[in-house]
């Protein structure tokens, strides 16, 4: 639930206002128990069922989601469980289009909706949206659930003159990037539920109001240092995650600089190929006899700078902004594990003087550090879920994108070698003609 | 053994079988031609290289590198028998040069193999250029050896004296070569410069090929220099690789499930850039290919120029010939046409007598006489030049094809072996990453 009171959301044809802001309310079917503590701060559920975020799958499997009433406890799942007959909400971010009016140009995309759930009123869904709307999801769900993991979305600010942000390659990684987001958190067994993203994903026109998400962001960051509280000691798991996440940021950025140095190498080397081509063509005009075998070779350079360059781009496209995006990941899990510290260390505080004050005046232990101690317990099952998620998802997204680096660099031989293969073929033929043409 | 030919080469335009030998290499093959050659006879291999230390003309000791020739007679091994001990000799570099000079100015019209060249050209950045590296004295080696074939398979070349006593008499040779008095015929720089430029009657045949031979020097100079570029940056596109090794180990490090994928992955990832230093070495034998003809295309030219030598002398003495025979009539009829000293210092200092002129006039007809003679020499020298040049020529040419072809074709092959590599080294990473 957001801060403050519910906004109104224009929508036409759809539930009125009180109805779609509560999720928690008694007429929508209730997938799992939540904790509700006080007004101000919702505690997410609990379901600690991985989800893979690859793309969906069939749409067959809509009108199965029984699975998701089992096992309300942090559960996790082997997470290579077949999942697609539980899925019954997909996503697709695409259609790129370009917007000019007076005051400015951008980009919009087509958000595509199809889903069982009766959360949503028609079973699909086509909506255009723009890289604001998302940021305002994004920021509207760090909001609204604090305790979890939000993925993130590609980097907000582009050098206007140093990246082209109406490019065809910007934009479709740009695409990408919003995919990928949007169905992590269409995947997400909490976050799939949060009424924002049910209004990202059908109303017409987001009344968005972005003064007042500023607003938010500011109150957010003043609720947390205004506690005040200092953490004493965490425990050792999430000291163990927030040594991992370093690390492994470590890890992302020094494969990064190693991608970039391999592509720039390779550039250098497509220059000079290049001209090594062209001088074997400018051979074959002093030639007679070797004009064949010096145009093959020609032609054979040219077949590999080609099959080079396409290995340049899809590194640049597809590995290269993977990478960055899990970087900006490891920011958002380590601001989570921060606000978790917050949360603990407002507990123990709070706690530390209420045992003072009883000891003084044999007062009961108030009901706010019981709460508290609610709070603290279900962030750290809501984080342990989402880690477990993170994990196993990053698992799978980087194998996808390792194995797809090595597709690329195997496809990028097997061109070069069948262009080789064939100028062989064709030279042997030659002379197989020749030698037939001499003995008769 | 082979018979001591003459050094008076007489083309030898034999039979058009190919006579087989046990070839080591393809080369070989392109190389033994018709008729009977040095090679058919004998087998010739340069097997090792060494240092050795020793004071040379100035008295300062230096270090320098020879080379150990081995030869055989070429006849059939017995099943199971060994094949007869070789004779050998050691030769340096500057004697095969020596030898080299000795055949181009010796046989003017023949296009004289090339030797490895002297210092090594066209290197890139992770290939030695030192003289002394054994990388490079190993691939002198073959190309010495290559030279020595050349020579032998000739069908004119390998007839020569002078080379025969260069496989089999290590001491005493270079005195040989000096007592032929070759010195004597080596062309003054000065003579075939002012011949390339006042040829008159030019040979349009050795106008096109002498342009030729220039087309190929510049555009395989351009390929090789080019070559060692690409080579280079290729070099270091396969070397960065290898960090993904390093990086991807201590990733696995902190990992579970992933951690064993990831490290022997990275493991593939230092096989690969470890696989660019064999690619390149062999590259290197086909820049060596290409490097000969660079060379080859030099000899062509120098065959050209010679026959613009030649032309031109042929010219002189036609001119000279025809200036006589002009003084000649002016002399019979007094008529000053041309303008002579003779004539000038008649008019200066008074006509000469009767018995002047007729004394005069015998010389010049006796000098005509003579002229007479040299110019037809001087013809059928020049014919005779074109004919066997041409003759060369057009071995050379095919040569040149079936070897640059072979060159080619093999290039490709190397190509596909890359190629290969690359994907048996790529599809066990992915392999690895999929076990993540």
């Amino acid at each position: 639930m957001s801060v403050g009171a519910p906004r109104g959301l224009a929508s036409s044809g759809q539930k009125p206002i009180a109805e779609i802001l509560h999720p928690l309310s008694a007429a929508e079917e209730q997938l799992s128990v939540t904790v509700t503590v006080g007004g101000d701060k919702e505690a997410g559920m609990t379901n600690g069922t991985p989800v893979e975020t690859s793309s969906p799958a069939s749409t067959s499997s809509l009108f199965n989601r029984l699975q998701l009433d089992d096992d309300l406890e942090a559960d996790v799942r082997d997470p290579y469980a077949e999942t697609a007959e539980t899925r019954d909400l997909f996503v697709t971010v695409d259609d790129p289009k370009k917007h000019v009016s007076t005051m400015e140009t951008y980009i919009t995309y087509r958000v595509s909706t199809k889903t069982s759930r009766v959360e949503f009123d028609l079973p699909e869904y086509c909506v255009r949206r723009r890289y604001q709307d998302f940021d305002w999801l994004r920021i509207k769900l760090e909001d609204s659930q604090p305790t979890h993991l939000i993925p993130p979305l590609p980097e907000k600010f582009v050098m206007k003159g140093v990246v082209d942000r109406f490019s065809e390659e910007f934009v479709e990684t740009r695409m990408k990037a919003l995919d990928k987001f949007l169905k992590r958190v269409a995947d997400h067994p909490v976050l799939s539920f949060n009424p924002h993203l049910n209004s990202f994903l059908t109303a017409k026109d987001l009344n968005k109001r972005q003064g007042l998400a500023l607003l938010t962001k500011v109150g957010e960051s003043v609720k947390h240092v205004a506690g005040g509280y200092k953490l004493r000691a965490r425990p050792a798991e999430y000291c163990a995650m927030g040594e991992y996440l370093d690390t492994f940021n470590q890890k992302l950025g020094t494969i990064d600089r190693i991608a970039q140095r391999i592509l720039k190498e390779q550039s250098e080397y497509l220059t000079e190929l290049r001209e090594y081509g062209t001088v074997y063509s400018s051979w074959v005009g002093s030639e007679d006899e070797l004009r064949r075998p010096l145009e093959g070779v020609g032609g054979c350079v040219t077949t590999c700078c080609g099959a080079l360059e396409d290995l340049g781009e899809s590194m640049s496209q597809d590995f290269l902004p993977v990478l960055r995006e899990y970087v900006l990941y490891i920011e958002s899990m380590k601001s989570v594990l921060r606000k978790r510290d917050q949360s603990q260390a407002e507990y123990e505080g709070r706690l530390e003087a209420a045992v003072l004050r009883k000891q003084e005046d044999r007062t009961p232990m108030p009901l706010e550090v019981e709460k508290c101690q609610d709070k603290v317990e279900c962030f750290n099952a809501d984080l342990k879920a989402d880690w477990d998620r993170w994990q196993s998802n990053k698992r799978q997204d980087f194998k996808q994108l390792l194995t797809g680096m090595a597709d690329k660099n195997i496809n990028h031989y097997e061109k070069c070698q069948a262009g080789w293969e064939s100028l062989i073929t064709l030279l042997q033929d030659k002379q197989t003609e020749d030698k037939t043409s001499e003995t008769n | 053994m082979a018979d001591c030919g003459s050094i008076e080469e007489v083309a030898v335009i034999g039979n058009t079988d190919i006579t087989s030998t046990e070839s080591e290499n393809n080369l070989i093959n392109t190389m033994v031609e018709r008729g009977e050659t040095l090679l058919n006879k004998m087998e010739i291999n340069v097997t090792e290289a060494e240092k050795r230390t020793g004071k040379n003309t100035v008295n300062m000791l230096e270090t320098y590198t020879v080379y150990l020739i081995e030869t055989r007679p070429a006849e059939t091994v017995p099943e199971g028998g060994t094949p007869a001990t070789p004779d050998t000799l050691w030769r340096r570099y500057s004697e095969f040069e020596l030898l080299r000079t000795y055949l181009l100015v010796t046989y003017p019209y023949i296009i004289i193999p090339p030797l490895p060249e002297k210092r090594a050209e066209f290197v890139w950045h992770k290939m030695s250029a030192d003289n002394l590296d054994p990388d490079f004295v190993e691939r002198r080696r073959v190309g010495l050896e290559n030279f020595l074939l050349r020579v032998a398979s000739h069908p004119v070349l390998s007839n020569d004296k002078i080379f025969f006593l260069f496989l089999t008499e290590e001491k005493g040779w270079r005195e040989a070569v000096l007592e032929t008095g070759f010195q004597d015929k080596v062309d003054s720089r000065i003579k075939s410069l002012s011949a390339m430029f006042r040829v008159k009657n030019l040979d349009k045949r050795f106008t096109a090929l002498k342009l030729y031979s220039d087309e190929l020097n510049a555009v395989i100079a351009q390929l090789l220099r080019v070559r060692a570029k690409v080579a280079d940056r290729l070099y270091g596109v396969y070397k960065v690789h290898g960090n993904y090794g390093r990086v991807f180990s201590e990733w696995s490090a902190i990992e579970k499930e992933m951690g064993d994928g990831l490290q022997s992955a990275g493991h593939h990832m230092d096989t690969f850039a470890a696989s660019i230093d064999d690619i390149l070495e062999e590259e290197e034998h086909y820049a060596d290919q290409l490097k000969e003809y660079l060379f080859y295309a030099e000899a062509v030219r120098s065959v050209c120029r010679k026959h613009e030598l030649i032309q031109y002398e042929l010219e002189m003495v036609a001119q000279d010939l025809v200036n006589k025979k002009q003084q000649r009539e002016e002399l019979a009829t007094g008529t000053v046409r041309v303008f002579s000293l003779k004539g000038m210092t008649s008019k200066l200092f008074g006509q000469e007598s009767q018995e002047q002129r007729e004394s005069r006039l015998a010389a010049l007809e006796l000098s005509i006489r003579e002229g007479e003679e040299v110019l037809k020499e001087r013809n059928s020298e020049c014919q005779e030049f074109v004919r066997a040049a041409w003759e060369d020529i057009g071995r050379f040419k095919e040569q040149k094809d079936r070897d640059l072809r072979e060159a080619l074709i093999s290039y490709a092959i190397m190509q596909i072996t890359m190629c290969k590599k690359g994907i048996q080294v790529w599809s066990n990473a992915k392999e690895c990453f999929n076990k993540m």
